[in-house]
């Protein structure tokens, strides 16, 4: 099946995929905290748009609640939350130095390498026209992931996880027909409670070690300056 | 192969002369206009093209032949290079002379030539430029042939002139990958024709030169063919970009009235493709010289994901 099989609003919700995934390579590789989330809340309104299109192209209308929802969840409020976060912390102007952005984006794609590799036998089987779709989402999830992994300040993380579930829920549309109400629901706050918590831990992990560097929790000692190893082989 | 069409294929390649100079010229007005200065007539590049050839041609005494055939060979590969792309008809021979990677191995000999006569006469300014020059193509390159590769992909084919053929056949789809090869080569076209954000064409501040600190040392006749070979670059690029993605209204017959359509039709894209261009030269500002890898890396990942996309999510088992 190509893409001239299918009608224009089937086109536009592939366009949108493939739009959300570029979003999350937006997301690894930008530095400036206030712009990332913005990113991410931008991807939260592609992602809503998809459910909305799916919804039209599906006849599926459990589908315009989840979009709703999407919407006002993770395209308006959470950034909205992140952003004042950001401001009460004072990092409106904060910039991430990155270490080696290029390779880490070369990773990116060799993720979305794997994960159509990944996706394919499930491709192969016949379902409805959203199944190309299902290696975008994995390769979003792993993003999120990986911009976990190569982030070291607790916002960027946390924008990795939130995106993480955007792209979770993008496999859950592409694959099916949606979750069920109940699970969407259950997922919905729990997100929106992590959200929160998060914010409670900023504060926690700044006050503790004056930064929210995650890399200087690995340090042990008081005092920032001396290395912890260091100073248990002087000890000794 | 009829004789017509070898007629209307040199027709062509006279109209890219005439057009180059207007391209510029309104790119140059609109952006004027946007910094609420009145700015030059549309028609001043003409003008200026004029007073270079009627001006005396002086060569440095440390000039080597090099340096007097380089211009002429700038502006014949250039030139060649654009007579390759379908600008008011589709069926020509040119077009099927030469492919895309031919088109973009024309454009590398030209600037090969231009580096070469950067570094030629000695001075300072001239192989600094040439060497930026060089960092800015190894980077744009790669982008540019992924891209390309992007719309060989789809069309099967890496004829320009296959491509149109099959995308105009397919009618109006919403390809994912042709966005992101889209944006991937507005940003090559960017950084290869010297504009705003990599090059200020307008500079005269030779420390912050890339293409214009390779032509200090030409005068006359020479620095207008050099002059004249990047406005057709970026027409040339302006013709790509409008004609390649959105190919409808391009002649697909020889009949006058098909053409004369053709060339109204490419003179809207090309006007509307230069108010984006001076709009985006007036709000964006020049970028430092070591974040142009960042820029030309964000191209190729557009080019790669364009890539990509076509292989996820168009291509049906």
């Amino acid at each position: 099946m190509t893409l001239n099989a299918l009608t224009l609003l089937q086109q536009f919700l592939i366009l949108l995929a493939g739009l959300s995934l570029f979003v999350s390579f937006i997301l690894i590789a930008q530095p400036r905290l206030v712009a990332a989330i913005h990113s991410f809340a931008w991807q939260g309104v592609l992602v809503s748009a998809l459910t909305l299109t799916a919804a039209m192209t599906n006849q599926a209308p459990p589908l315009y609640f989840s979009a709703g929802l999407t919407l006002v969840l993770k395209g308006l409020f959470i950034p909205w939350l992140l952003h004042r976060l950001a401001l009460r912390l004072g990092l409106e102007g904060h910039s991430e130095t990155l270490r080696w952005p290029e390779l880490v984006l070369l990773a990116g794609v060799f993720l979305v390498i794997f994960s159509y590799w990944l996706v394919e036998p499930m491709v192969e089987r016949e379902l409805i026209f959203t199944r190309n779709i299902i290696a975008v989402s994995l390769a979003v999830v792993l993003l999120g992931f990986l911009m976990m992994v190569f982030r070291t300040q607790a916002v960027a993380q946390v924008l990795g996880f939130m995106s993480m579930e955007n792209g979770l829920f993008l496999a859950a549309v592409s694959a099916t027909t949606g979750m069920p109400m109940v699970v969407e629901l259950g997922v919905a706050f729990d997100v929106l409670v992590a959200a929160v918590l998060f914010g409670v831990f900023f504060f926690q992990i700044r006050e503790s070690i004056d930064s929210l560097d995650v890399d200087r929790l690995n340090r042990l000692a008081e005092t920032p300056d001396v290395e912890p190893m260091l100073s248990e082989e002087i000890g000794e | 192969m009829s004789l017509l069409s070898w007629y209307v294929a040199c027709i062509q390649a006279l109209l890219i002369l005439g057009l180059a100079p207007l391209l510029i010229g309104w790119v140059r007005r609109v952006r004027a206009f946007l910094q609420n200065r009145r700015g030059a007539p549309v028609f001043q590049p003409y003008l200026d093209l004029y007073k270079l050839m009627l001006k005396e041609t002086r060569v440095g005494h440390t000039a080597s032949p090099l340096f007097r055939a380089a211009p002429y060979a700038i502006f014949v590969s250039t030139w060649l290079a654009a007579a390759t792309v379908p600008l008011i008809a589709l069926d020509l021979p040119t077009a099927w002379i030469a492919d895309i990677i031919a088109l973009v191995g024309l454009l590398a000999l030209g600037r090969f030539f231009l580096a070469l006569a950067g570094m030629d006469v000695g001075t300072a300014f001239g192989g600094m430029g040439a060497s930026r020059e060089m960092l800015v193509s190894a980077l744009a390159e790669p982008a540019m042939l992924m891209a390309i590769f992007t719309l060989a992909m789809t069309a099967h084919s890496t004829n320009l002139v296959s491509v149109m053929e099959s995308h105009l056949a397919d009618g109006f789809i919403l390809r994912p990958s042709y966005l992101f090869a889209f944006f991937a080569l507005i940003l090559v076209a960017l950084a290869e024709c010297g504009r705003i954000p990599i090059d200020n064409p307008t500079t005269h501040l030779e420390l912050t030169m890339i293409h214009e600190a390779m032509l200090l040392e030409y005068t006359g006749h020479h620095l207008a063919l050099m002059e004249l070979a990047a406005w057709i670059k970026l027409l040339l690029y302006g013709v790509l970009l409008a004609n390649v993605f959105l190919p409808w209204g391009v002649g697909q017959g020889l009949d006058p009235l098909t053409l004369g359509r053709g060339l109204g039709i490419l003179i809207l894209k090309l006007a509307i493709l230069g108010v984006a261009l001076a709009v985006g030269e007036t709000v964006l500002a020049k970028m430092r010289l070591f974040r142009v890898p960042l820029f030309l890396n964000l191209a190729f990942l557009l080019a790669l994901l364009g890539l990509l996309s076509h292989v996820i999510l168009e291509v049906g088992s």
